[in-house]
């Protein structure tokens, strides 16, 4: 279980919450309302205070990059460093069935980074966290640029990471989507967060 | 002394001629409205009372052989080289890191190979004779300060206009050290870059500035090289040394233990 306790930042009032292996929370709320400062501060990638735990296990007694080998987190405008698509995976050959699932060619490993668009972009940036084979993953929007069919695929691979125990966070400006891909709801308005009802 | 007959000194008259060049320089900039005639009278005065001051302070210094005022006139140099390290910086550090970190790295880089020089190759008698060591800390200290600012430079800048790409590897789990890899490899290559050419087109394209004065002094060609010569390693080896230690001391302080990126710790860019 991932367990945030009061966790805040500037921006960010204490927020807490659990989420269990093999659960997805959508995180709810207006733009700039701090959902990335959450997801940033559980991801350890800037300086907070509170408490965050896995599995009872507080995340300062790991290094700061296993913490982030554990807890992936998958932003709304993901980075790349090397010229080619093929350099930012560690076995571009083993992700064979889930890059054409997503829709992308096997010949991809050798395209330059100028070339896939913003949605081949989020689709490989979400096979990349994937690979790493994170327990949690915190995702901001990862459907924002696909169309319909692509995130139907997107939501049912989630889903599936899922049963094999993967607790996620998703970020989502769809309310049709957090329904869909998620059992609870967190809304996050002016750096307060709460539960929503179902 | 043979090497005295080939001396020619200059005379005041000398160099009232040489002002001229400049004074046509701001008759063209008034001609041609560059609005340059201010600065470049300013500059010129400037130069003249700074090289005035320090021909006063070397003689001096020369007389008294002291090596406390020695250490002093190091003190100042490198504290002036530090200032300007600073300045040329678009994103500074916060707080005393802007200064401290070009500062000490040129103290380390420059001290280390001037005093190598003076201990192994020259060996004056004392081995700090201000004769020597300050004119060798000076030509040494002008290149590493170009070599540390220009590769702090690019590190900051590097680090903030690619932190997605910085960040997304961090993201994945990797350490600081790889993630940061791509700038700092690039901000050494930065730093790098200007004593690489000099040492390429000199003898070639250029006759560097002190075997000029060697010859011009009297000194036969064939011993200005071989000083030349030396000078260049010692200048190569401290601005190597000098950009190895700001660019790594930067990558420190734009890091913490839990390797991520503190971009917070730098200030925006100054206009």
């Amino acid at each position: 279980m991932l367990d945030v306790r009061n966790l805040c930042r500037p921006g960010l009032f204490p927020v807490s919450l659990q989420l269990e292996a093999g659960e997805c929370l959508a995180l709810r709320g207006p733009s700039g309302a701090g959902k990335t400062l959450l997801l940033r501060a559980i991801a350890d990638l800037d300086p907070s205070e509170g408490e965050v735990f896995w599995q009872g296990r507080d995340r300062n007694d790991l290094s700061g990059p296993d913490w982030r080998a554990l807890v992936g987190y998958l932003p709304a405008e993901p980075g790349w460093w090397a010229e080619t698509v093929g350099e930012h995976f560690l076995n571009w050959q083993g992700l064979e069935p889930i890059l054409s699932r997503l829709g992308l060619p096997i010949e991809a490993k050798s395209w330059p980074m100028t070339r896939p668009s913003t949605g081949e972009r989020l689709r490989l940036a979400l096979i990349r966290a994937l690979e790493r084979q994170p327990k949690v993953l915190l995702l901001d929007e990862p459907t924002a640029a696909l169309d319909a069919k692509s995130v139907a695929v997107v939501e049912a691979l989630v889903a599936e990471k899922q049963a094999e125990g993967l607790a996620v966070l998703w970020v989502s400006h769809d309310e049709g989507q957090g329904g869909r891909v998620a059992s609870r709801t967190l809304r996050i308005e002016s750096g307060r967060a709460w539960a929503e009802e179902a | 002394m043979d090497g005295a007959a080939a001396y020619i000194p200059l005379t005041w008259w000398d160099l009232a001629l040489g002002s001229l060049l400049v004074v046509a320089n701001a008759g063209l900039s008034l001609a041609l409205d560059l609005g340059l005639h201010k600065r470049l009278a300013i500059s010129s005065l400037r130069m003249l009372v700074q090289l005035f001051l320090m021909g006063l302070v070397l003689t001096t210094l020369f007389k008294l052989l002291s090596p406390g005022l020695t250490a002093l006139a190091v003190l100042v140099m490198v504290g002036f080289a530090g200032r300007e390290v600073s300045a040329r910086q678009d994103r500074r550090l916060k707080g005393l890191w802007s200064y401290g970190l070009g500062t000490a790295s040129m103290m380390l880089a420059a001290l280390l190979v001037t005093v190598l020089a003076l201990t192994t190759a020259l060996k004056p008698d004392p081995w700090y004779d201000p004769r020597y060591a300050l004119p060798l800390l000076g030509m040494i200290l002008g290149n590493t300060m170009t070599g540390v600012s220009l590769g702090l430079n690019s590190l900051t800048t590097g680090l903030y206009q690619r932190r997605a790409a910085v960040e997304a590897r961090l993201m994945l789990g990797d350490d600081r050290h790889s993630a940061f890899s791509p700038v700092v490899k690039q901000a050494l290559r930065n730093a790098l870059m200007p004593i690489i050419n000099v040492m390429s087109a000199t003898g070639v394209v250029s006759i560097p500035g002190m075997m000029t004065g060697q010859i011009l002094g009297g000194v036969p060609p064939a011993q200005a090289v071989k000083y030349q010569i030396m000078i260049l390693f010692l200048i190569a080896g401290g601005v190597g040394l000098g950009a190895l230690a700001a660019v790594f001391g930067g990558v420190h302080r734009l890091s913490d233990s839990r390797h991520r990126l503190r971009l917070d710790r730098l200030l925006p860019p100054k206009g």
